[in-house]
């Protein structure tokens, strides 16, 4: 029977990695994610798992040792966030190149400077051209459910990628919610030993990885990396109903909420789509016309669903925690691009919000859906928005 | 109440009034670390104007930034001491203090702190040892003393510590020291020999982390902590006729080095010269 109890995501990522029974788990303490392995140090001094716990000096090692363990050809894992995501960024390239199912979790952390520990999607994002699959929680069930996901998904024949699940710092980590622990029969069923049939290190048959790869044969390499990412769109599909088959939760790339005869969807990642929510239901019940859709896959990126989306609204708005400056948010530009060739496509506006820690309010939520509607009512609007800042100290 | 406390420290002048309290747990070893260098400063009549104090990450990173007022640099995690290099070679006649933590600058940026060394730049170090990743909750560190209780070393810790001053006295530092935060006397004056060596200087502090270290390994009281410093310390001279056996699990205490050894800004503005005049730009350019 699975156990209902209540729990931090970041004890829920443990109890993740516990159950996907990861062989290697090198990890270098960050706040927030910290008690991530923590609790997996715990649960292998314990003997409940038996893995090897390697206590590293940086992130850079942590995910190194990752590549290593990985291209010998076992399960691994890590937990990171922020400036530990950035330092691991020269390997996250190597660990996709390498086509090595590492999963990391990520406790969605803002970056220096001004040094900050609290919650924004800077990290994550940042890593978006990596080839790494990313995912994001809305709540801590979800931090436990995509990472035995992300391990099903990144380990397939079809994929082979590392993958990392996003959760946000703080309002996810560090909170307690009811989380329903899976049976651990039914995991190993749904995710099974982890078997490398591709190039993986063994002394009984040597191969060479991660060597010089010439003008010759470079591009093909990339190719594959981005061809592993489109069959991931379809297997993720596959896995999400095996998932829901198994468990009963269901997932979708991208999970809509009240989006019938809406005109303006308000689109978002992570914890922040429970807040929307709870927006769209004030609002509805004021009679205005508006959803909520909400990415839980963000690469690969679902351009698929994304344009089904944008034929149900006439204006979608972005609420993201994240820059690419000069441009608005990532998600901006993602949207822009998938509805750039369309005959008929919304009005985007973007929304910069909750950077740092910063909380999200119904009335910053308000600020937003004010320019919405000037969008939907055909008058002039700002393209990118910075919502809720404090201008008397700018 | 708490400004005339303020009030009534002489060292006060040399802190950010406004950012105080620190952010500091009661009886952390940073409060000393911080009273020692300022002594020490104040001894040596250093104006902070010519100061820039530069922090990685980590508790200790906080001893000088925000508090002491001069020009401070909060950089990231382990990278501390090549921030530092970099202000050292472009302002040269400042004096260029990094203070931080064992975390910070022997285990995730320990190759810096290696090469630091290895290069002799003028540069102080004043590493702050308090055994453990203390902000984070209590990890081993490659710097926990084997057998140490922490959150990731449940029953003890299998590895054994990084000897900091030895390391970086072996690789080349002019200056290098150890005290811990029981010996508050001779660690202002290691300071102030640190602060007027030319080169690479370091000075070590075995600092208490009541919280995150003591708690776990029956020290939980801050006193308990300096106590166990002071009966464990061992002067070189002593340690020195001692075998590992008998060292293990003591503070060897003392000055490792205080030689003089080329220093590399020095070397670098003197390389300038030579290729100015061999070219004949002399004149054209001042160099760095």
């Amino acid at each position: 029977m699975p156990i209902r109890t209540v729990m931090k995501a970041n004890e829920a990522a443990a109890w993740a990695a516990k159950l996907a029974k990861p062989k290697v788990i090198a990890a270098f303490p960050i706040t927030p994610s910290t008690l991530v392995p923590e609790k997996i140090s715990e649960f292998v001094a314990d003997g409940e798992l038996d893995a090897e716990f390697i206590k590293v000096e940086s992130e850079h090692s942590a995910i190194s040792a990752c590549v290593g363990a990985s291209a010998a050809g076992v399960r691994t894992f890590t937990a990171t966030a922020s400036q530990g995501l950035a330092l691991m960024h020269e390997i996250l390239f190597i660990a996709a190149g390498m086509r090595l199912p590492i999963v990391i979790a990520v406790g969605n952390r803002a970056l220096s400077a001004p040094i900050n520990i609290w919650n924004d999607w800077q990290d994550t994002i940042s890593e978006r051209d990596t080839g790494w699959l990313q995912f994001y929680a809305e709540n801590n069930q979800e931090a436990l459910d995509l990472i035995l996901i992300a391990f099903k998904v990144a380990e397939d024949e079809r994929v082979l990628l590392p993958a990392m699940v996003g959760f946000d710092a703080f309002i996810l980590t560090h909170t307690v919610e009811p989380v329903e622990i899976p049976d651990q029969e039914v995991v190993d069923e749904f995710l099974g030993e982890y078997e490398p049939k591709h190039a993986y290190l063994d002394p009984a048959r040597p191969i060479t990885q991660g060597a010089l790869g010439f003008p010759a044969h470079y591009m093909e390499a990339r190719y594959t990396v981005w061809e592993a990412n489109e069959n991931a769109k379809k297997v993720i599909d596959e896995v999400f109903a095996e998932f829901e088959k198994k468990f009963g939760r269901k997932y979708q790339k991208v999970e809509e909420y009240r989006t019938e005869d809406a005109e303006v969807i308000f689109v978002t990642m992570g914890s922040l789509a429970g807040t929307v929510k709870e927006y769209v239901d004030h609002l509805r019940e004021q009679g205005l016309k508006v959803g909520v859709a909400k990415l839980t896959v963000y690469r690969p990126f679902p351009t698929e669903e994304v344009r089904e989306l944008a034929k149900k609204a006439k204006v979608l708005a972005l609420l993201e925690k994240n820059v690419t400056f000069s441009v608005g948010g990532a998600l901006f530009q993602d949207f822009s691009r998938a509805l750039v060739n369309l005959d008929e496509r919304p009005k985007i506006v973007d929304f910069i919000l909750g950077l740092g820690g910063r909380d999200v309010t119904f009335k910053d939520l308000d600020e937003a859906l004010a320019i919405a509607q000037r969008a939907l009512n055909g008058e002039e609007f700002d393209e990118v928005n910075w919502i809720g800042l404090r201008k008397e100290i700018l | 109440m708490a400004k005339e406390i303020y009030s009534r420290y002489p060292m006060v002048k040399y802190l950010r009034k406004e950012a105080l309290p620190t952010a500091l747990c009661p009886g952390c070893g940073g409060g000393t670390v911080l009273n020692a260098f300022a002594n020490a400063v104040d001894q040596l009549r250093i104006d902070p104007k010519d100061l820039v104090v530069v922090s990685g990450i980590g508790c200790s990173a906080w001893i000088a930034s925000p508090y002491f007022l001069a020009d401070t640099l909060h950089t990231t995690h382990g990278r501390a001491i090549a921030f530092a290099t970099g202000v050292k070679v472009g302002l040269p006649d400042k004096k260029v203090v990094v203070i931080s933590g064992d975390g910070d600058l022997a285990s995730i940026g320990g190759n810096h702190l290696i090469h630091a060394a290895r290069r002799n730049i003028d540069i102080t170090v004043i590493l702050v040892n308090n055994m453990i990743y203390g902000m984070t909750g209590g990890q081993v560190a490659p710097t926990t003393p084997f057998g140490a209780k922490t959150t990731t070393s449940p029953y003890r810790n299998i590895e054994h510590p990084l000897q900091i001053s030895e390391t970086v006295a072996a690789a080349g530092a002019s200056y290098v020291a150890r005290w811990t935060t029981a010996h508050v006397y001779q660690l202002i004056e290691s300071i102030k020999k640190a602060l007027q060596v030319k080169g690479f200087s370091l000075v070590e502090v075995v600092s208490q982390c009541p919280v995150q270290f003591g708690r776990r390994n029956r020290m939980k009281e801050p006193a308990e902590m300096l106590r166990w410093f002071l009966k464990n310390s061992v002067p070189i001279s002593k340690a020195k006729k001692m075998s590992p056996e008998e060292l293990e699990g003591k503070f060897v205490i003392g000055e490792f080095v205080n030689r003089e050894r080329p220093e590399f800004v020095s070397e670098l503005n003197k390389l300038i010269d030579e290729v100015q005049e061999h070219f004949g730009l002399k004149g054209e350019d001042d160099g760095v």
